[in-house]
């Protein structure tokens, strides 16, 4: 992930959605879906490979690199399975290089970034959905405008605002980049305002605080909302390239991206293969991420367009 | 809702306080709320304000500025903004990021648009589709420009030997070539964004009333007509959005040009956002990029507004 205000863009799938499926009741897969003839099917079948080939053969060829020898990969004309899997590319990776320690500073950062961003964005929603105080409005209004203000035009005065404080070059300035972004708030907003007011009301009326119905209402019934945010954060943090681009100098302290991309600058004679398995070893955990947690977020949005 | 109960708690918000109390009470409750509103925004908004807000304001302040490494700054007026007329890289970022957003913009919601259109049928295999669409969006853009970088090698790159395997004896140089570098780039990136615009339509396909293509099939409007009156008018307020995020996102592409071409060959791709990254962080030149950074900043928010107004014009 590059910054803030992409992280922004990403997260409005889920709130787009929930948004979209609440205004009306949304017949599922319904719309457009005619009967068609067998010509029609079949050209759609058809489509659909073709796009399906499109979007999965660069993974595939990747997945497939990384088990080659290092000649094998540029070998014309091009070899697309090789004839024996050398795994030993999983193994020599670790060793040739400091994946280990990546693996551990990008995990540190990706945790950490999340925590703060589902706590302190879900707790500040609470304060946009359901309370009332004058400058709120106005103040929403400036946190939803920031999506259109994109990081790289302001990443110059943050830099030099954080070299000042003297956090950069420690993943403070990594977890602080991240952690804040408007966007978390933005998609809880969205799921409280979805929750019935009566709830609350009731718990108000058992004698809860605002931050009890926070804690015991609110944060129990977003979990959906809350699992797609953490999910989109951890992803983002994960991948980002710019901020440690930016903030991270000491090698000691790179994440998963900046090490694999010093590994390909670095070596004019890089194992191309192993190169393959370090980047097949960085996608593994956001894939298996995604698809265990896609059920998850897809229940979130499909309930949540059911209740409007 | 039990009026009687509000004042019993204490805490009443304004929609629980149907009785009114006494004006000093209402007041002080009023106040009390606010505290409390307040401080369920704050731990956020010191986060977003010092590391968002302040930073903008400061950016303006900058680009007036000859602001350098040595933290020494004097006013300078518009003389980097002059400067910035003058200097051709700046040009050649300002329009490569244009040409960028031409391609890129038209090209990925044609395409995200069909995606979504077939996904929308009954077909089987669909739902794995939708999974497989959206996992280059969540790739990181090393692994898809390491990977796309090699796929588009002229010589031994697959795509190429694909291309001379149907019959194309010239394939393109793609990122070694002054004039395909920059479709190259565009490529990988609808190839990355696809996914994602496809699930906002995709929702917002799934809104449109089944009635309405029933109605339209009885009154003898054939496929392309049914897409043309009944699809596109129920899809606007997800096509604004996605037209909205695709051009900001377009204006500020930086990572993946970053990451694949570094801006080459020779000026081919060098976008706005990069140019601010080497005015700033590689020249040290911090006055002279935050003139940059406001030209991009501008550009950002002027489009937005235009297409805010225009959907609101084109809605009544």
């Amino acid at each position: 992930m590059s910054n803030l205000t992409e992280a922004m863009v990403t997260i409005e799938r889920p709130g787009g959605l929930r948004k979209l499926g609440s205004s009306a009741p949304r017949p599922r897969r319904a719309a457009g879906a005619s009967k068609l003839r067998p010509a029609g099917r079949i050209l759609m079948y058809v489509l659909l490979a073709i796009a399906a080939i499109g979007l999965l053969a660069p993974f595939f060829w990747m997945v497939m690199s990384s088990l080659k020898t290092a000649n094998e990969v540029f070998s014309v004309p091009i070899v697309w399975i090789p004839e024996t899997f050398v795994w030993q590319n999983y193994v020599d990776i670790w060793t040739e290089s400091n994946m280990l320690t990546w693996i551990r500073n990008t995990l540190f950062l990706a945790v950490s970034v999340t925590f703060l961003q589902v706590l302190t964005g879900s707790f500040a929603a609470y304060g946009f959905a359901r309370m009332r105080f004058p400058g709120r409005d106005v103040l929403f209004l400036v946190y939803v405008g920031t999506i259109a203000v994109p990081w790289q035009s302001y990443m110059i005065p943050q830099f030099i605002l954080l070299s000042d404080l003297k956090v950069s070059n420690t993943f403070w300035s990594i977890i602080l980049l991240q952690a804040f972004g408007a966007f978390g708030v933005f998609l809880m907003k969205q799921y409280y305002e979805t929750i019935p007011e009566e709830l609350s009301e009731a718990a108000r009326l058992d004698g809860l605080s605002e931050y009890g119905i926070w804690r015991r209402i609110m944060l129990p019934l977003s979990i959906p909302a809350i699992a797609s945010l953490s999910l989109l954060t951890f992803v983002n943090t994960w991948n980002d390239y710019l901020g440690p681009l930016i903030y991270l100098r000491d090698p000691d302290l790179w994440t998963i991206q900046l090490g694999l991309k010093s590994f390909v600058s670095n070596l004019y004679d890089t194992n191309y293969a192993l190169l393959f398995a370090g980047l097949t070893i960085s996608v593994i955990p956001i894939a298996i991420i995604f698809l265990l947690g896609q059920k998850y977020f897809v229940e979130g949005i499909a309930t949540s367009g059911m209740k409007g | 809702m039990t009026t009687t109960a509000a004042p019993e708690t204490g805490i009443a918000t304004p929609a629980a306080s149907a009785a009114p109390p006494p004006r000093r009470r209402r007041s002080a409750l009023r106040r009390r709320n606010a505290l409390i509103g307040w401080s369920f925004i704050l731990p956020n908004f010191l986060g977003f304000g010092f590391l968002t807000l302040v930073p903008v304001l400061i950016l303006f302040y900058m680009a007036f500025t000859n602001w350098n490494v040595f933290g020494k700054a004097d006013w300078v007026g518009i003389a980097n903004f002059q400067r910035l007329l003058g200097d051709g890289s700046f040009h050649t970022a300002f329009w490569n990021t244009l040409y960028y957003s031409a391609l890129h913009i038209p090209l990925t919601i044609a395409v995200s648009l069909g995606l979504a259109l077939l996904l929308n049928q009954k077909l089987r295999g669909v739902a794995f589709f939708r999974t497989a669409a959206f996992f280059p969006y969540i790739t990181s853009i090393v692994a898809i420009a390491v990977v796309w970088n090699l796929l588009f090698s002229p010589d031994y790159g697959p795509i190429n030997e694909v291309l001379r395997a149907i019959g194309i004896e010239n394939p393109p140089g793609w990122l070694t070539s002054q004039e395909w570098a920059m479709p190259a780039v565009v490529i990988v990136s609808t190839w990355r964004d696809m996914g994602y615009y496809m699930i906002l339509l995709l929702a917002g396909l799934q809104t449109v009333p089944r009635e309405l293509y029933e109605a339209a099939r009885v009154d003898g409007a054939n496929a392309w007509q049914r897409f043309v009156n009944v699809t596109l008018p129920c899809l606007r307020p997800t096509m604004f959005f996605v037209t909205v995020m695709l051009t900001i996102n377009s204006f500020k592409v930086f990572d993946l040009i970053l990451v694949m071409t570094d801006g080459g060959p020779g000026q081919a791709t060098l976008v706005l956002s990069q140019f601010i990254y080497r005015k700033g962080f590689e020249e040290s030149q911090f006055g002279y990029a935050s003139s940059a950074a406001v030209v991009l900043f501008l550009l950002c928010i002027v489009v937005t507004i235009i297409q805010f107004f225009w959907n609101k014009r084109r809605s009544v």
